[in-house]
């Protein structure tokens, strides 16, 4: 069978004069429709590069990314990401970052009013609609990802990518902020690939959760799968046995048997 | 002097505004009392010490120069001999014989003229070279060089290519102003975060849309220091230019008088290409605040 999004054996490698480094090795993966797939990893053990090469960013080396059976090779609105540094030009105002994503992907299949009413909706849908004529720098770092995550949203993309979205933002912000990813999720049901450096928010928002192995030549170690209902609640579930019992199986590939060495 | 006076005004005004403001709504003169009169007050505050400044400058330049054999003329003097150019700018009594705002016309028409190529020009090669790391490499060094090579120095070229003088002292201005401009654009353009290119990258915008939508506005701030850079060497080269090159611009002017021993005339030309200068600039500088509003805040 096949997946909806489907990594089939990519390799990735740098090469940088006469040396090559090997980041990610035979990396296989299937992601299901509307599913809310995580990765995690210690820091630079090559999820960035997992994320670009579905995204197209970045040329595999070997093997291939398919999404609906097609090959992927270059970077498209039907795999929107949002950056982990937000990525909004600060030139335009809120409102007009999310224009110009959805001028450009329906200029030719929605008139002027129905874009005008998209991108406010999925400003509404961030609960941003308020701050439509501020620039990105008037804003805060939770809004920026707010807005960030409008502009993907509004180009309605097969797959959600996400790079480490909340990672710049302190503990309140960033709960809000998956509240709100999730809300959005269950409304769309979108299919999301989310990189996460954070435990408890790859067990609270994910069906799956991929542990990849340290770099170099990195590697999927495991993948869980959580079992947990939807619509989840932060609260209840802090003392829930299944919550409990994922997070504590990541814990133990996070820190037990893959603990991050040291790059001497 | 009855600014000082005007801004202990403006600072017991505020009071009074505000005690408006909480007991009857008057939309109006609230307005101007809140927004106007510490305007200008802030206005007179800014204006008052270079007027001070400028008067003493004066006094000083008069003391000095109206001692028996002073070789430059005082104030006083000055005003005196070239009474003509300093109240009427735009008289026009004869072919030579015009106001000096006449003068520094022509001559900023030719500034437009070098200028504006200089500006589109620089721009395009800027953006050209910025993309590439090679083109940049090779052609840096070379423009490095270039730049520095003072105008006056591309004037008999420009007379010998073009044989006349009024398209040889626009080459001037264009060939001087162009390298900053070239030079900062191409920064400009390398110094595009990633970040937008793979905007740019997921939208698929086409080169025409990368251009405009996320080129230009991203290196904007560049841009504008190189069009600064520009406009204030143009309005240094376009005198000199004119002193070699004739005709009616207010470099020429200035080569005439000294011809003639009018040196209070040439003193009240540099006034004029002091302050003409000095607008140049700050036009470029306030366009280039407006266009540029929150393009280097992050
Ligand atoms: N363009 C590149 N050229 C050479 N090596 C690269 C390049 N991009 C990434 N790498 C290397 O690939 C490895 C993985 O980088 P990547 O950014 O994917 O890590 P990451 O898991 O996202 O880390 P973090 O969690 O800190 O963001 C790193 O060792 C990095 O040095
Ligand atoms: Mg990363």
């Amino acid at each position: 069978m096949t997946s909806y999004l489907k990594i089939d054996h990519v390799d990735k490698s740098f090469k940088r004069g006469s040396i090559e480094t090997e980041v990610l090795k035979d990396i296989t993966l299937g992601v299901e429709k509307g599913q809310y797939v995580s990765i995690i990893g210690h820091s630079g053990c090559g999820k960035s590069t997992l994320l670009n090469l579905v995204a197209g960013l970045l040329p595999v080396s070997a093997g291939c990314v398919l999404l609906e059976n097609k090959e992927v090779n270059d970077p498209g609105p039907d795999r929107a990401v949002v950056f982990q540094n937000h990525s909004l030009l600060p030139w335009l105002t809120v409102y007009n970052n999310v224009a110009i994503a959805v001028n450009k992907v329906f200029g030719s299949t929605k008139s002027r009013a129905e874009r005008h009413a998209w991108v406010m909706h999925n400003l509404e849908l961030v609960q941003m609609g308020h701050a439509k004529d501020k620039r990105p720098s008037e804003i805060s770092g939770g809004m920026k990802q707010r807005v960030g995550l409008a502009r993907a949203l509004a180009m309605e993309p097969k797959v959600l990518l996400l790079d480490e979205p909340f990672g710049a933002l302190d503990a309140l912000t960033r709960a809000h902020l998956q509240d709100s990813v999730m809300a959005i999720h269950s409304k769309l049901g979108n299919t999301v690939m989310m990189i996460t450096h954070d435990v408890d928010e790859a067990v609270l928002l994910s069906d799956r959760i991929v542990m990849m192995t340290n770099g170099p030549a990195a590697a999927i170690g495991e993948v869980l799968d959580v079992p947990l209902v939807r619509p989840r609640k932060r609260l209840a579930l802090a003392a829930d046995p299944t919550y409990l019992k994922c997070r504590q199986r990541v814990l133990e590939f996070l820190y037990e048997r893959h603990s991050f060495v040291e790059a001497a | 002097m009855n600014m000082p006076a005007l801004k202990t005004q403006a600072a017991t005004a505020i009071p009074v505004a505000a005690g408006e403001l909480l007991r009857l709504p008057m939309p109006k003169p609230s307005y101007f009392k809140a927004r106007l009169v510490p305007a200008a007050s802030e206005f007179a505050a800014k204006l008052v010490p270079p007027l001070i400044m400028i008067g003493l400058l004066l006094v000083v330049w008069q003391i000095l120069c109206s001692k028996p054999g002073a070789t430059l003329p005082s104030p006083t003097k000055i005003w005196t001999e070239a009474y003509d150019l300093i109240v009427d700018p735009f008289f026009v009594a004869g072919p030579q014989d015009i106001g000096l705002g006449w003068r520094v016309l022509t001559s900023l028409q030719r500034v437009a003229i070098g200028y504006g190529l200089a500006g589109v020009i620089g721009i395009a090669l800027g953006t050209i070279i910025g993309q590439s790391v090679w083109a940049m490499r090779g052609l840096d060094p070379i423009f490095q060089v270039l730049r520095t090579i003072s105008p006056l120095a591309w004037l008999p070229i420009s007379l010998a290519a073009f044989r006349d003088s009024q398209p040889s002292a626009i080459f001037v201005i264009f060939i001087t102003a162009v390298w900053p401009i070239i030079i900062n654009t191409a920064v400009g353009i390398r110094n595009i975060p990633q970040d937008y290119r793979n905007v740019a990258l997921v939208l698929r915008l086409n080169p025409l849309e990368f251009f405009w939508k996320i080129m230009i506005p991203s290196a904007a701030p560049y841009i504008f220091t190189g069009l600064r850079i520009g406009i204030g060497l143009s309005w240094l080269a376009i005198v000199a230019a004119e002193m070699l090159t004739g005709g009616v611009g207010i470099g020429f002017f200035i080569w005439d008088a000294w011809n003639s021993s009018r040196l209070s005339d040439i003193i009240v030309a540099l006034v004029y290409i002091g302050l003409v200068g000095f607008i140049l600039d700050r036009i470029v500088a306030l366009v280039a605040s407006i266009i540029t509003r929150g393009t280097s805040a992050n």
